[in-house]
C-alpha cells in the first residue's frame, strides 16, 4: 500500500553523531553483511575484484570539509543510510505497492515480490537512500535491521541495527524518535540534532547531530606547558647537558 | 539523470500516438473504412510501441500488471489505467468505423478524453520530482501536452490547428528550457541544506562514500556537456516545432512535404527528450559534490 499511515504508533530511527563518526566505514560492512546474509535479494557487486567495481549499498559514508570562520578545516564523516521519512516521497510514488511504511514503526521497506524494478522511488528519494540491485532487478533499501530488532533468536545485545551494533565509535543510536522521552530523543534534543534537505518535507525520522565546535589553533592541551621547549640558555643540569651535546 | 533510450523513446512515440489518438476521437479526421484503417494503425504503433519499449527499462516487466494496483496514490499507476482504458475504448470506437463505417461520437470523445489524461499522467510522473527542480515545474504538463497534440494533428492531417499547436508548442518548450535552467538554484538546495552543516561555501565534498560509481551516480548524477546542449536545443527547436510549422504553412504543401514534416518533428523530439533527461539534475549529486 503506497498510500501513508496517517500516523505511526512508534518512529523507530537512527540518530547518527557526526561529531563521533571516525569514517572507519565500519557500518558500511556490517550493513552490507547482514543484508546479503538475510532479508531479500543480497546485495550484489558487479566486476568485484576487477577494474570496474560496482555494487549495492544501503548505507555509505560521504566525507565533507568544513571551512570555520575561524580555525583549522574540519572533516566530517557522514553516513547516510534512508531516513524512514514520515512523508516519504519514495512510497507514494510507487505503482506497485512494493514500497510501504509500517503503521506500527514506522519503518520503509520494499516487498521485493512485488517490486518491478522501475527505479521511481530511487528519483523520488532526495537522499539517494535506494539502490536498484544490478543482479536482482529489485529496489534495495535500508530496512532498519527489521529481522534483527525484534528477532527474539538473537541475542538481546544484538537486537539493534547491525550497522549500530558494529559501530566502534559509537557514533549511531537506534531508538524510538516518536517517545520524548527515550534515549535517542534526549540526545537530539540536547545536541541540537537536524533534519537533512528539510526543504523537501519529507520530514525525516532518522537525525543528525552536528559537530561539536572544535578546539581554535591557542587553545591546548592542560599538559602543554609541560612539552614547551626549554629555554634558549638553559641553567644548571640542563644547561651542562646542552653544552655536552653541543662539543659532541 | 540518465538518458535511457526506452524512456525517450517512449515518452516520444506515446505522447505522439496518443497526440492522434485524441484527434481521431475528436473525429478530425472523420475517418472511416480503410482509411480509418491506416490512421488507427499508426496511432496504435506509436502508443503501444511507445509503452512497451518503456517496460524494457524495468528490472522485472514480467510483474508489469502489479503498476495497476495503485492509482489512488502513484501518476504511474494511473498513467498505466488511463493508457489501457484509452487504447480499450478507441480499439471499439476504431473497430466501428473501419469495419461498420460508423462514427459514434460519444466513444470517440471519452477515448479521446482518456488519451489526453495518459499524457498528462505520463507529465506528472515526472513533475511531481521535488528532488529534480527542472521537472517540478508547471510548464512540464504543458511541454508534454502541447507536443503530444501538436504532433497528433500533424499526423491527423489539420493543417490549421498543426500550426496553431506547433507554435504554442514551440514558445512552452522555450519555456520549459529557460525556466528549467534556474530552477535548481532557485529552488535554494545547496551542499549546505543536503548535509546540515553550515553555509554553502565553506563546505565541500572531500571524499567520495566509495571508490567506484554506483547506481545512484550512473542513473542521477549523469552529466552533460553544455557544448552539445546548446547545439541539441537548436537541433531540438528547429526540428521539432520550427521546420514542421513551416513546411505545413507552405502554400500548396501536400502529403510529401507533410511526411517530411513528421520525419523532422520526431526527430527534433528526440534531441529535446534527450535533454529532458539529460539536462535534469537530481538533488541526490549534492551529497557527491556536484553544484560546488
Ligand atoms: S530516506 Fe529516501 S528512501 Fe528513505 S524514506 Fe526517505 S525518501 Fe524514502
Ligand atoms: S522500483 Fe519497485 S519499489 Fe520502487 S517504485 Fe518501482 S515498483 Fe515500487
Ligand atoms: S539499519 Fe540495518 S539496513 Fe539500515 S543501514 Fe543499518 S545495517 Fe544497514
Amino acid at each position: 500500500m503506497t498510500r501513508l499511515p496517517d500516523q505511526t504508533s512508534r518512529k523507530l530511527g537512527l540518530v547518527i553523531d557526526l561529531d563521533t563518526c571516525v569514517g572507519c566505514h565500519a557500518c558500511v560492512i556490517a550493513c552490507k553483511g547482514w543484508n546479503t546474509e538475510n532479508y531479500g535479494a543480497p546485495l550484489s557487486d558487479q566486476d568485484a575484484y576487477g577494474a570496474d567495481p560496482v555494487g549495492t549499498f544501503l548505507n555509505r559514508v560521504h566525507s565533507y570539509e568544513i571551512t570555520p570562520e575561524a580555525g583549522p578545516a574540519q572533516l566530517v564523516h557522514f553516513p547516510k543510510s534512508c531516513l524512514h521519512c514520515e512523508d516519504a516521497p519514495c512510497v507514494t510514488v510507487c505503482p506497485t505497492g512494493a514500497s510501504y511504511k509500517r503503521a506500527e514503526d514506522g519503518i520503509v521497506l520494499v516487498n521485493e515480490t512485488d517490486c518491478i524494478g522501475c527505479g521511481l522511488c530511487a528519483w523520488a528519494c532526495p537522499y539517494g537512500a535506494r539502490e536498484m540491485d544490478k543482479t536482482a532487478g529489485v529496489m534495495k533499501k535500508c530496512t532498519l535491521c527489521v529481522d534483527r530488532i525484534y528477532n527474539e533468536n538473537l541475542p538481546e545485545q544484538d537486537r539493534e541495527p547491525a550497522c549500530v551494533r558494529t559501530c566502534p565509535a559509537g557514533a549511531r543510536h537506534f531508538g524510538d524518535l516518536g517517545d520524548a522521552d527515550s534515549a535517542v530523543s534526549q540526545l537530539v534534543a540536547a545536541r541540537g540534532g537536524v533534519d537533512l534537505m528539510p526543504d523537501m518535507g519529507t520530514k525525516p525520522v532518522n537525525k543528525y547531530l552536528p559537530p561539536r565546535p572544535k578546539d581554535t589553533w591557542d587553545q591546548t592541551d592542560v599538559l602543554a606547558p609541560f612539552l614547551t621547549p626549554i629555554a634558549d640558555n638553559p641553567q644548571g643540569f640542563l644547561g651542562w647537558l646542552d653544552r655536552a651535546l653541543d662539543r659532541l | 539523470m540518465h538518458p535511457a533510450p526506452s524512456v525517450i523513446i517512449f515518452t516520444t512515440l506515446s505522447g505522439l500516438g496518443f497526440g492522434l489518438m485524441i484527434f481521431l476521437g475528436l473525429g478530425e479526421p472523420a475517418v472511416t473504412g480503410w482509411t480509418a484503417f491506416w490512421f488507427f494503425l499508426i496511432a496504435y504503433a506509436l502508443s503501444v510501441g511507445g509503452l512497451l519499449a518503456s517496460t524494457l527499462h524495468l528490472g522485472h516487466p514480467e510483474r508489469a500488471i502489479k503498476a495497476f494496483s495503485q492509482w489512488h496514490t502513484s501518476w504511474l499507476s494511473r498513467e498505466a489505467w488511463a493508457a489501457v482504458a484509452g487504447l480499450l475504448v478507441m480499439g471499439v470506437y476504431a473497430a466501428l468505423a473501419v469495419f461498420f463505417g460508423l462514427r459514434v461520437a460519444v466513444l470517440g470523445y471519452l477515448g479521446a478524453g482518456l488519451s489526453l489524461v495518459t499524457v498528462i499522467a505520463t507529465s506528472m510522473i515526472y513533475t511531481q520530482l521535488k528532488t529534480v527542480p527542472r521537472w517540478n515545474q508547471v510548464l512540464t504538463p504543458l511541454h508534454f501536452v502541447s507536443a503530444s497534440l501538436a504532433g497528433g494533428a500533424l499526423l491527423g492531417g489539420q493543417i490549421t490547428a498543426a500550426s496553431v499547436l506547433f507554435l504554442v508548442a514551440g514558445i512552452i518548450q522555450l519555456g520549459h528550457w529557460r525556466v528549467g535552467d534556474s530552477r535548481f538554484a532557485d529552488a535554494g538546495h545547496t551542499i549546505a541544506s543536503a548535509t546540515g552543516l553550515g553555509q554553502p561555501g565553506r563546505i565541500r565534498a572531500f571524499e567520495a562514500p566509495h571508490t567506484g560509481t554506483n547506481y545512484l551516480l550512473k542513473e542521477m548524477v549523469h552529466v552533460v556537456a553544455r557544448k552539445h546542449a546548446v547545439k541539441l536545443r537548436v537541433l531540438a527547436f528547429g526540428l521539432g516545432y520550427a521546420l514542421p510549422l513551416v513546411l505545413i504553412v507552405m502554400p500548396g504543401a501536400g502529403h510529401m512535404l507533410g511526411g517530411v514534416a513528421v520525419i523532422s518533428h520526431l526527430l527534433g523530439l528526440f534531441a529535446s527528450r534527450w535533454l529532458f533527461f539529460a539536462e535534469a539534475e537530481h538533488v541526490v549529486g549534492l551529497y557527491y559534490g556536484a553544484r560546488g
